[in-house]
């Protein structure tokens, strides 16, 4: 696929998001909105498994940690301002990354993956056993958060269409902050890491460094994911942070197509609906969605959005026969 | 005195019980093309790898322009201005051949953790970059990628990567190494232009190439330095004669 | 407290010491030898627990239930060795952790259909259902003693195969040198079978053991596997020795430290885990990469 027919795709499917709320009712609009919130958590582990070549199996570490930073500091608030809550889930999530990075990144492979895992579990334990944080029923909150200027409301969230909009306009700065520093010079050396890290080292880079930046980037934006969730659903609980949150993570990064970073939003818009339709089907849906993964790693290891380029390559090669063939003929 | 480059002071390297590379002392002088040669097992390549920080020594110290770079991790010996290619190919495969030298070339530049502006704006790195592939024969297959180049090119690449960051000594394991003769012929063309303001550390097995280019030779056997000399002084050394030259031209 | 307190406490952690072990000297090797991170060895601990109440349900002797079981358990580990993962060998170690984790997936799912959601519990056998009385108010089951017992004499057999017998030497050798098993002609994918059967058996027979003195339950499999996961990273992966010396620590620490820091006891094992590989990054026992 050429960058202009996946911008165009890009932009045209943007144009459909902002449109959507004027047609789909309120449980669509909600279930999109979670969707978009999945998505900026699995975009963030795109830039470690897809571009800098880290698999973490504790991303969700980050993800609940950027909840519990809005829940554990405004749950008594009877006004939650954005500007304050949002900033201190950030640091907090990008703080928590900063440490477990500097532990894990020393590592490397099947190493990095356990112990990426075994300190999210640590966090979920955490969270899960002490009754200062509300152990296993975790933390309810009962306000939107808000933006307001002086005394005057910019923004409430309390609004169904205010917080998908809210949550798409994270998206796209999530998308683009990390299309533009995969195009700047950190950008370059993440990915050359991913390919032959021996070699970066090699030609004079200090490449632990660069790693250890890329999964601090990675960890705040799972850190906004988490704030998005928490404010959105109302609720926080250790769940957020469990080992099957960071696997389905993995399984919508290399469902939707890893290293592209729009396949993990494309994998994202698959897993969630998964996740809402099959139930309905079947109460053993945990098998089908097992046994959809299982088909993907085997026979489509790229991704779904593999498929695009496919797709269009066939209707083009159609175009171009069919009206060929009976002159020709 | 002449003037040393670099200089390793009874350097050794063990791996188990195995000697790889032993008590060995050279000095590399600035400018020259200085080649190693011997059998295979030598200890050549483990001496290139001690080198450029990629092992670490057993014992033993290496000088590079009189300061102490032993223990040093690889990208504090790039920065100081050693560069290195590698024997089996190691470039980055997906990698068009511009990308591949932007990469090495990037890392002159003070920090590469710069996030907001487009890596293509850095004059300097995109000249570092063109000049590199120009000199390594490959600005006419910029674009390919790395995967979809011949043997030869990748090899030649190699050596771009290497030139790309501006190295002042050249550490080169085996250069020819699965070559065609007439891609042969092109390298040393390509060794012979850089060794006019460069140092060369040339491991090589193509004799025909080693004698035709290097101002000085040291014959490694089992680890140990068996001579050092001018190419006229191995030529005639009667223990090299034994030891090495004379199996290998019957070989040959 | 007095001292027989922490002798009973000493003795727990020494026996859920072993039971750790025998499911993580599996992923070990598992790891060691071929390589593969294997997600999915949690849920053979699960099948051996599930297998242990079901058939001690319908012969009423856990003793029949493990016999009967053990061959089951090994017979679903060649399936599961045959479909899914010797296809694991290729894939990079991203592409083993998804398939395993779906693989977890299915068989949590495939657990509900069979047994359900329930907890369930498994009668001690008639024979071991005693305990000792160490003081007035301190005693210790037979039955945690028998566990002990039964893992000291497997792991005295298992170390008798690998430091003894041809067999354990290719299983050592290919731990710590996975290509020159391989350029030694010898058969690995026999080899890993046979592995990889071994670890299955292990863990299968672990949660028979582990089913009479902890309840049978959904997901009980992923708590085991993700401290197996600990003990695998503390002790060095490839060693048993490792995976011996974190299981007894892990253990230990997770004892007493469900006594002495009872608001942080899980947070305790994985504190240490973060310690030690601040100091030793390839684990206790782990080679240099």
């Amino acid at each position: 696929m050429t960058s202009r027919t996946r911008n165009l795709s890009l932009f045209m499917a943007l144009v459909a998001l902002v449109l959507f709320p004027l047609f789909g009712s309120s449980f669509y609009v909600g279930l999109v909105t979670r969707i978009f919130i999945v998505a900026i958590f699995a975009l963030s582990l795109d830039l470690l498994i897809g571009y800098t070549g880290l698999v973490s199996f504790g991303h969700a570490a980050f993800f609940g940690i950027g909840g519990y930073a809005l829940a554990i500091a405004f749950q008594d608030a009877a006004v939650i301002h954005i500007w304050q809550a949002l900033p201190l889930s950030l640091a907090a999530a990008g703080l928590a990354a900063l440490v477990v990075g500097w532990i894990s990144i020393r590592t490397s492979g099947v190493y990095f993956i356990m112990i990426t895992l075994a300190m999210a579990q640590m966090f979920f334990y955490y969270f899960f056993e002490s009754s200062r944080f509300g152990g296993d029923d975790g933390i309810f909150l009962f306000f939107k958060p808000v933006l307001m200027i002086g005394s005057e409301d910019i923004l409430k969230l309390d609004h169904e269409n205010n917080f998908y909009y809210f949550a798409l306009a994270c998206l796209v700065s999530g998308y683009l902050f990390l299309v533009m520093i995969l195009r700047a010079p950190f950008g370059k050396v993440i990915t050359a890491i991913k390919a032959n890290e021996h070699r970066v080292r090699a030609l004079g880079y200090s490449t632990n460094g660069y790693k250890l930046v890329s999964f601090v980037i990675a960890g705040t934006l799972a850190g906004l994911a988490g704030f998005l969730e928490g404010a959105h659903t109302g609720y926080v609980n250790p769940s957020y942070m469990s080992w099957h949150e960071s696997g389905v993570c993995i399984a919508i990064v290399i469902l939707g197509g890893m290293g592209t970073l729009y396949g993990p939003i494309v994998g994202a818009f698959i897993i969630v609906l998964l996740q809402n339709f099959l139930p309905e089907l079947t109460g053993h849906w945990q098998l089908l969605l097992g046994g959809i993964v299982i088909a993907v790693v085997l026979f489509l290891p790229r991704g779904a959005t593999s498929l695009f380029p496919r797709i269009i390559a066939f209707f083009r090669s159609k175009q171009k026969i069919d009206p060929k063939g009976p002159t020709d003929g | 005195m002449a003037d040393v480059i670099l200089k390793t002071d009874r350097l050794s390297k063990n791996f188990g019980g195995l000697i790889a590379v032993n008590n060995v002392t050279l000095a590399f002088e600035r400018g020259q093309v200085h080649a190693i040669i011997g059998p295979n097992g030598a200890g050549k390549t483990t001496l290139i790898n001690l080198l450029s920080g990629d092992l670490l020594p057993s014992d033993g110290a290496i000088l590079f322009n009189g300061r102490n770079i032993t223990s040093l991790p690889p990208h504090k010996i790039s920065q100081m201005g050693i560069g290195r290619s590698y024997q089996k190919t190691n470039i980055f495969t997906e990698f068009s051949c511009f990308e591949n030298c932007w990469v090495a070339a990037q890392s002159r530049i003070n920090t590469s953790m710069r996030f907001f502006r487009a890596a293509r704006h850095l004059k300097s790195v995109a000249e570092r970059t063109e000049k590199a592939l120009e000199l390594c024969g490959l600005s006419q297959r910029s674009d390919s990628r790395a995967s979809a180049m011949s043997y030869g090119e990748q090899r030649q690449l190699e050596i771009g990567m290497m030139l790309a960051t501006e190295p002042e000594l050249l550490l080169l394991d085996e250069p020819l190494a699965g070559m065609g003769s007439d891609e042969s012929l092109q390298v040393i063309e390509l060794l012979r232009r850089l060794a006019v303001d460069h140092t060369l550390i040339l491991i090589e097995h193509d004799m025909d190439a080693v004698f035709s280019i290097a101002d000085r030779l040291t014959v490694m056997v089992n680890g140990r330095v068996l001579e050092t000399g001018t190419v006229e002084q191995i030529r005639n050394s009667q223990a090299v004669q034994e030891a090495y030259l004379g199996v290998e031209e019957d070989a040959v | 407290m007095e001292l027989s307190f922490y002798l009973v406490q000493l003795l727990n952690a020494i026996q859920y010491g072993f039971l750790l072990f025998l499911v993580a000297s599996g992923l070990t090797l598992l790891f060691g030898i071929m390589g593969i991170i294997n997600l999915a060895h949690g849920s053979f601990y699960m099948l051996g627990s599930y297998l242990a109440y079901w058939l001690t349900g319908v012969t009423g002797s856990l003793w029949l239930g493990i016999l009967l079981g053990l061959p089951i358990a090994l017979a679903v580990g060649y399936l599961v060795e045959r479909f899914a993962i010797s296809f694991l060998f290729k894939l990079d170690h991203l592409y083993q952790v998804l398939l395993t984790f779906a693989l977890i997936l299915v068989f949590n799912e495939l657990q509900q259909i069979l047994w359900g959601t329930d907890v369930h519990s498994v009668p001690i056998p008639a024979i071991l259902s005693g305990s000792f009385q160490l003081t007035e108010n301190q005693s210790y089951p037979v039955y945690r003693l028998f566990i002990s017992a039964a893992c000291i004499a497997l792991a005295g057999a298992m170390y008798w195969v690998i430091q003894k017998t041809r067999l354990g030497m290719t299983i050592r050798a290919g731990a710590s040198n996975r290509e020159m098993v391989q350029a030694l002609g010898i058969n690995v994918n026999r080899l890993f079978a046979f592995v990889f059967s071994m670890g299955v058996g292990l863990a299968a027979f672990a949660g028979m053991l582990a089913a009479p003195i902890d309840s049978v339950y959904p997901g009980m499999g992923d708590n085991v596997l993700i401290i197996s996961f600990v003990v695998v990273v503390i002790g060095g992966t490839g060693s048993i020795k490792g995976a011996f010396v974190g299981a007894m620590l892990i253990g230990l620490v997770s004892t007493f430290g469900k006594v002495l820091l009872p608001e942080m006891a899980s947070v305790v094992v994985y504190a240490l885990m973060a310690i030690i590989l601040l100091w030793r990054p390839q684990g206790l026992f782990g080679k240099v990469a």
